[in-house]
């Protein structure tokens, strides 16, 4: 198998360009190309033990244990038995090794279920079924709608006019809506006729397989003509069939040669921090190593010089040996005792923590979301303690700060503002609540039942039939590009915005009914009455125009052009007459601008007959000539979009998610600086900023950088900065040479005097993403409070964030939903992914997954920081534990000649670390809190420490070396001073080297301990267990192993039979245990206590409160709703991207066959460069998402489908 | 919760998945610190006084035999090629050597605790197991073999065994007494009991078990000629020889010789002048140690050892001190109480 494999890669190398005939399986086969057959799995049976062992020793901590063991059984040498290593390791390798397999027959299980799905394969001349595996390159297959694209293909024919296919491309890019893709005429000929596609011997010549989505060239050669090949008609694996009955395609690439394998497997590892940190030590400590073990070698050749060589006699020497190769071999001798400072078992321990701390996140009830059923999920289970460190927070928008869910909330209708619900009584307004009756719409059949309006005063003006109220809901009935479909009779509506779906679904409610469109009609229902509306022209949205209008003839004849646009645009083609009902709707609109709401005016005029075909003829003209066609459609609107007659405003509530202000409020006073990457419009940023909170009316100033060239946005950056730090004058301008020069370089973080916020939008972006500008921007963006960078296309929102882990050693954390924020997601630290309903593709690439944005403090406040304070607090105790139980060694050697000589028992050193001090320090790592998650989330400050690494680095590393050193110190001396020439009280003599070892380790056990329970500010039942049960393991091991039974099993492994019998019934044995520990822990008090005393930190502080309080959890947090009341104007309900009235409307675009190739692979707004790449985009067919998937939504296109049906 | 089946996903609500267990959260403060250390300087300072009187009430005598210089009655043997040299020290107590009194001799610069030197012994061999007294482990090289013939019992530990011998002598109207060591039980229960073993005899001798093996090459006796006339204290159960191969941590250490308990001395010994013989034989000068003799007798904390009294009475001063240090400071700056936490 892994020879074939072999081989592939090498002739894959070769491969330049692939030829391949169709039907023709046997020339196919001749090149060898890859069957449809994916493996992403790593071992077998027999390659698993060997192929897993390989891997791990390729860590860097296995192989030095690997080293050490084959040192130790080097006689010379070895100072230890095998065993002290051996132990531990095999355990380490064990647990890994399990794991792995499991993983591994997890892949297998996911591999063998995509390989046996099942495919319609044409061979010879007939269809068979065939699993996905046996598919080869050239073969023909059927595929029916919503099946999977079983592997890259050519189009060839499909059930749909003009050989059109619509797929879902998900899995790929993302992306919900549906693509277009159609086949060559010559081939789309063939339909569905077996015959023809059996017959059919066309032959490709393409490019090699690439990882390109967007890109694929090639030529067909058929009938001896050649046929260009591009994208368009090219299915790749992974995409979803919609819409369409079925099709049939050629096999081009196949398995793993498919672009969606070709893009898999390149997942980063990501490594915490702590990780980085910790490489960092691990070769100062092995540094450390070998400088002490030269020490101790020097000392031997000097100790073999003058004394070795005259005590022949006793201590025997090879002859032969000189003090320098005595040294030499001693040296390693060293290398082995002392290995323990570079413990095996501390990188165990720390993935169990790690684990352990992410199961608490999965655990957690308050990041359950009941309405979803979704528990948050720890994805990734190495990253925990990152949690505590983030500086920086990249949100999306849409879907993570928002629901995505817009709804019609107020209206203002000729001069009356509709929604707010009055206390009859007061007078007042009453704020809505789930307890409140929503309006009744049951008069209505066709009424949307989730629809909710509180304000009845509204439905009583419909059915009072008031002439404006009328009128208001008939143009939001007719002005829009929303189209309807009857399901199981209920009505759809779809909407390219979710704004156009809302005003749409009101006027729906209130009684006027959009039922059915036709490029040619609207039909709607008004209070009961089918009209059917001719539509005569749309004049769409677009950013410039920032409006729609529809222009439409009546049942009876009418003509009217109804109009709905932002309230700057349509102020200016008000009529005169409507000056008095403008003052008042202004007021109206800023107060729902005021609360956040995305508003719409809404006007109309009649038109006149004449001059409405006199212009229609002039726009006939425009939309048909060759140039400015442009310029000269909009003239035409402008010249019929004027003296328009004002009727109302609508506002319509982005619904943010629940607690989402609160949430960043908090996470503002934890010294997060949150930036908002959206790719949606700089408006609807802005509001959603304000409406959240992270723009505020307060704030100094708000820069809103827009330029469209370099030069422009450096002026405005300069600007921006200069009015920021209006003293720091020119050198402002400039950026310190420390920042350019120096390598990694660190941009510092600058003070200013104020709140700014920086809202920036994806062309000023791109400019400011280019190498010279970049520091500029960081800058200018890091001195504001707030960053919110609009229209960014995926690539960018990744490149912001490499931006701010590039210069500012910070820990960055992005939070997405969708498929456009994989990059960044993978980019940033950590990524968080939202389970909502844009799909699971945020979710599939993201470290931990949650379904609220406002989870997000919790998991930050709370579980991160408890993850990061037990994380350090576990290797601060680690190093302690392990340091000082080898320095003690290093200050024997000056006393037993430098011969490494241990002072422990060898069963002492196998076991100090795996069973004697293991489970007290994890249980600390697993259960401390310093306070409880209600006080963390109280005192978010508490999470600054984190930020700044406060509690694990070099120097708190160099103190807890420090602090071992006198430990060691300490447990060396004391016991050396009191065996010294001592007897026992029996009159034997009480320095014998078994009574002083099992002394020392005593000494020793007793002080970690101690320092443990120092440490533990958490003693849960649990952590009695440990730390007793650790100690009481202690003694019953050591009895265990020094007892007369064993000892007659294998006496060279158990001679310290009876030590500990003749020892610890020695009073002056407790009396050193308990002098040692003292020693050990009483510097360590005075030290702590002092700090607490004159610089507390801010656990200190808080702990002490806590304390002081005696209650358990902080009183429930006061929720405020926020209102401010703004004089900002905003948001209008489009979508992003320029309507598709022009589908709507059009015959034509059917008929124009090169149009649907604009719609083609390339997405709008993304960069070529952008590869999606799902973890698990091998199988993401059979994972949670998609099968919710399966049952298919209608689209767009399809509903243009009926659309167009009608008009044949 | 989870019967309503949609919720099923819910976690758990225990107190350990929610991270609620119930728990002592102790809080480092100077009102449990100060306190904490007065106590502990207090109890410290109680044991040390305890301790130090009992040191000081424990009588040593050391009588350094070594013979560097050439006053020294042991001058003479020590030449390195001077056999069955005996030499003899003169003490005299002014008081009553309260018993019971505990012989030892002291070596320094005595490197036991060197690890080839320790290793380098057959635990099979010394739990009487005979198939390794004929192969002994490598372990014991270079004292494994000699003369093709192994060594029984093998290594360095043994091979360096201590072999001067001493006699005391109470001078009583101008003629010597001798004062009788008990040299039984003066080597751990378990070494004796359980950790070394004779071999069994063979055919009713117990020599013969030793058959084909020789001697290390130090010792003058074979193992099984150690002491003839009980066979009690013969071969590896010699009492001896299992204080010899207890070895010590350090490299200047005393081993037990003998007790000095029976008849007119379970008193211990009377004031009076005393001669100590010393059959010289062990070579020390080579490697720069020395050789002393300790009378000592012990106490409920062991033998004369200053060093824990003292500890433990500097530690406890300094204790209080701190407590008393803190508790100013406490007074004076107190713990900021407000509220910006």
């Amino acid at each position: 198998m892994s020879f074939f494999g072999l081989d592939c890669v090498k002739k894959k190398e070769e491969e330049t360009e692939r030829r391949i005939r169709a039907n023709d399986r046997e020339y196919n086969l001749s090149f060898r190309y890859a069957t449809n057959a994916i493996k992403t799995s790593k071992y077998n049976l027999l390659t698993f033990l060997p192929l897993n062992l390989f891997e791990q020793f390729q860590r860097i901590a296995n192989a030095y244990f690997l080293c050490l063991l084959v040192l130790q059984v080097i006689p010379v040498i070895s100072s230890l038995s095998w065993f002290t290593t051996v132990v531990p390791l095999a355990l380490v390798l064990t647990v890994t090794a399990v794991k792995d397999a499991i993983d591994d027959i997890h892949r297998h299980k996911s591999d063998r279920k995509v390989n046996n799905r099942k495919a319609q394969v044409l061979i010879n001349g007939e269809l068979r079924s065939e699993k996905w595996m046996n598919v080869q390159v050239g073969d023909i297959i059927r595929l029916e709608n919503n099946q999977f694209v079983t592997a890259d293909l050519l189009l060839l024919s499909s059930s749909e006019p003009l050989n059109l296919v619509y797929i879902e491309t998900a899995e790929l890019d993302g992306e919900t809506n549906l693509k277009v893709k159609q086949a060559l005429t010559v081939t789309g000929e063939m339909g569905g006729s077996i015959e023809a596609l059996a017959a059919f011997k066309g032959e490709v010549c393409c490019e090699a397989p690439n990882n390109r989505l967007d890109r694929f060239t090639g030529t067909l050669v058929w009938k001896e003509q050649k046929y260009p090949l591009d994208n368009q008609s090219v299915l790749l694996r992974g995409c979803t069939l919609r819409n369409t009955e079925w099709c049939f395609g050629m096999v081009l690439f196949a398995g793993p040669d498919t672009k969606l394998m070709q893009n898999c497997g390149k997942t980063s590892f990501k490594r915490t921090s702590i990780d980085r940190l910790m490489n960092v030590l691990v070769l100062f400590i092995f540094g450390f190593l070998v400088l002490m073990c030269i020490i101790l070698a020097v000392g031997h050749g000097i100790w073999e010089y003058y004394e070795g060589s005259k005590v022949t006699g006793f201590v025997p020497r090879e002859e032969s040996r000189g003090p320098a190769l005595s040294a030499f071999l001693m040296f390693w001798s060293y290398i082995i005792i002392l290995n323990t400072v570079v413990p095996i078992s501390l990188y165990v321990s720390m993935e169990v923590i790690r684990l352990g701390n992410s199961y608490y996140i999965n655990w957690d009830r308050l990041m359950y979301y009941n309405r979803s059923d979704t528990p948050a999920e720890a994805r990734t289970t190495t990253l925990n303690e990152e949690l505590g460190q983030i500086r920086y927070i990249f949100s999306d928008k849409t879907g993570t700060l928002t629901q995505n869910i817009m709804t019609f909330n107020k209206c203002s209708i000729n001069g009356k503002s509709y929604g707010d619900v009055i206390d009859h009584y007061s007078g007042q307004r009453l704020e809505i609540s789930e307890d409140m009756f929503p309006v009744d719409f049951s008069f209505n059949p066709l009424a949307d039942s989730k629809f909710q309006f509180y304000d009845s005063s509204l439905l009583e003006a419909v059915k009072l039939e008031t002439e404006e109220v009328h009128n208001f809901f008939r143009l939001l009935a007719l002005c829009h590009t929303v189209m309807a479909e009857e399901k199981n009779n209920d009505l759809v509506y779809q909407a390219q915005s979710p704004d156009e779906g809302a005003l749409v679904t009101a006027a729906r409610n209130f009684g006027f009914v959009f039922r059915s469109r036709t490029p040619e009609s609207l039909t709607i229902v008004e209070m009961g009455v089918q009209r059917s509306y001719e539509l005569l022209a749309i004049l769409d949205f677009n950013n410039v125009r920032k409006r729609m209008s529809v222009i439409v003839r009546s049942p009876e004849g009418t003509l009217s052009l109804y109009c709905k646009g932002a309230d700057t645009i349509i102020y200016q083609r008000l009529h005169e007459s409507c000056s008095k009902l403008m003052e008042v709707t202004t007021e109206h609109l800023n107060e729902f601008a005021g609360e956040g709401l995305r508003t719409l005016v809404l006007a109309y005029k009649d038109l006149d007959e004449d001059y409405f075909s006199e212009w229609l003829q002039r726009h006939h003209e425009a939309s048909t000539a060759l140039e400015g066609r442009e310029d000269k459609l909009n003239e035409l609107y402008e010249e019929i979009e004027k003296d328009l007659l004002l009727i109302g405003a609508s506002a319509v509530e982005d619904k943010l998610q629940d607690g989402v202000s609160q949430t960043i409020e908090q996470l503002a006073k934890a010294d997060i600086k949150i930036w908002v990457l959206t790719g949606d419009k700089q408006e609807t940023a802005e509001n959603i900023g304000y409406s959240c909170n992270l723009l505020r009316e307060e704030m100094t100033d708000v820069f809103i950088v827009a330029a469209h060239s370099t030069e422009d946005v450096r002026r405005e950056l300069r600007n921006a900065r200069a009015k920021m730090r209006p003293n720091a004058g020119e050198d402002a301008f400039f950026i310190p040479e420390s920042i350019l020069g120096n390598d990694p370089k660190v941009v510092q973080d600058e003070t200013v005097n104020g709140e700014f916020g920086l809202v920036i939008n994806g062309h000023s972006l791109a400019y400011a993403l280019e190498s010279s500008m970049e520091l500029e921007f960081l800058r200018t963006a890091c001195m504001c409070k707030t960053v919110m960078c609009c229209r960014v296309t995926p690539l960018q929102k990744a490149q912001v964030v490499e931006l701010v882990k590039k210069y500012k050693q910070a820990v960055t954390l992005a939070i997405g939903d969708g498929a456009n924020d994989v990059s960044m997601i993978k980019a940033a630290h950590i990524g968080v992914g939202i389970s909502g309903q844009e799909g699971m593709q945020a979710v599939l690439s993201s470290d931990f997954s949650f379904a609220q944005f406002r989870f997000l403090q919790r998991l930050l406040l709370v579980h991160g920081r408890w993850s990061y304070l037990r994380m350090c607090k576990f290797l601060r105790y680690f190093f302690y534990k392990n340091f000082t139980f080898t320095f003690v060694h290093f200050w024997y050697a000056f006393f037993c000649g430098f011969s490494a000589q241990t002072v422990y028992d060898q069963s002492f050193i196998a076991l100090y670390n795996l069973v004697y001090t293991s489970l007290p320090v994890l249980g600390m790592a697993l259960f401390d809190q310093d306070v409880n998650d209600g006080w963390s989330l109280e005192f978010p400050q508490l999470y600054v420490p984190g930020q700044l690494s406060l509690y694990f680095s070099k120097t708190a590393f160099m103190k807890c070396a420090l602090h071992s050193c006198y430990s060691s110190l300490v447990l060396f001396f004391i016991p050396y001073a009191t065996v010294y020439d001592s007897m026992r009280s029996d009159g034997k003599e009480g320095a014998d080297y078994q009574s002083f070892a099992l002394l020392t380790q005593t000494c020793l056990t007793f002080t970690v301990c101690l320092q443990l329970s120092l440490d533990l500010s958490y003693w849960t039942a649990v952590n009695h267990l440990f730390v007793w049960g650790s100690l009481g393991m202690y003694f019953i091991v050591t009895f265990t192993m020094q007892s007369d039974g064993l000892y007659q099993l294998h006496p060279p492994s158990f001679f310290f039979v009876g030590t500990s019998r003749n020892t610890l019934d020695q009073f002056s044995v407790w009396l050193t245990v308990f002098l040692t520990a003292v020693l050990c822990v009483l510097p360590v008090l005075v030290h702590r206590l002092i700090f607490i005393q004159f610089k507390p930190t801010i656990n200190d502080k808080v702990r002490f409160k806590v304390h002081q309080k005696k209650d358990q959890r902080p009183s429930p947090q006061r929720r405020t709703k926020i209102r401010r009341s703004s004089t900002r104007r905003s948001g209008y309900a489009f979508s992003h991207t320029q309507g598709y009235g022009d589908l709507v409307t059009s015959k034509r675009f059917l008929r124009r066959s090169a149009a649907p190739r604009s719609t083609g692979f390339t997405p709008k707004g993304r960069s070529p460069g952008f590869k999606p790449t799902g973890r698990s985009a091998g199988y993401s067919p059979s994972s949670k998402a998609q099968n919710n998937k399966q049952e298919v939504e209608p689209t767009e296109l399809q509903q243009y489908r009926t659309v167009q049906d009608s008009t044949f | 919760m989870k019967s309503e089946g949609e919720f099923v996903n819910q976690p758990d609500n225990t107190a350990f998945t929610q991270q609620r267990l119930p728990a002592w959260q102790p809080m480092l403060s100077a009102g449990i610190v100060i306190p904490l250390f007065t106590l502990i300087g207090l109890a410290f300072i109680g044991i040390g006084v305890a301790l130090f009187i009992t040191s000081q009430n424990i009588k040593v005598q050391e009588l350094d035999y070594t013979g560097t210089a050439t006053s020294s009655p042991c001058f003479q043997c020590s030449g390195l090629s001077i056999q069955n040299c005996t030499c003899e020290r003169n003490f005299s107590l002014s008081e009553l050597f309260e018993g019971p009194v505990f012989f030892y001799y002291g070596l320094s610069n005595y490197y036991q605790n060197y690890r080839q030197y320790g290793v380098s012994k057959d635990d099979y061999q010394l739990s009487g197991d005979t198939t390794y007294f004929l192969k002994p482990q490598s372990y014991c090289s270079p004292y494994q073999y000699s003369n093709n013939k192994p060594i029984v019992p093998c290594g360095s530990i043994a091979n360096s065994m201590f072999n001067d011998t001493f006699r005391l002598y109470l001078l009583v109207n101008g003629s010597r007494k001798q004062v009788p060591f008990d040299g039984k039980g003066i080597a751990w229960w378990t070494d004796y009991n359980i950790k070394y073993r004779n071999p069994s005899p063979v055919n009713g001798s117990f020599a013969a078990a030793f058959d084909g093996t020789t001697k290390p090459v130090n010792w003058q006796k074979s193992a099984y000629e150690l002491d003839p006339t009980d066979q009690a204290n013969n071969g590896f159960l010699n009492q001896d020889f299992l204080v010899w191969m207890r070895r010590a941590a350090l490299p200047n250490f005393r081993k037990l010789y003998g007790r000095i308990t029976g008849g007119d001395y379970s008193q211990g010994l009377p004031a009076g002048n005393y001669t100590l013989q010393i059959s010289y034989n062990y070579p020390v000068l080579s490697f720069g140690g020395t050789k002393k003799v300790v009378f000592s007798n012990v106490s409920w904390m062991g033998g004369k050892n200053q060093f824990l009294g003292i500890a433990y009475l500097v530690i406890g001063s300094l204790c209080v001190v701190m407590a008393i240090v803190m508790l100013i400071v406490y007074a004076k700056y107190k713990f900021p109480d407000n509220d910006d936490a």
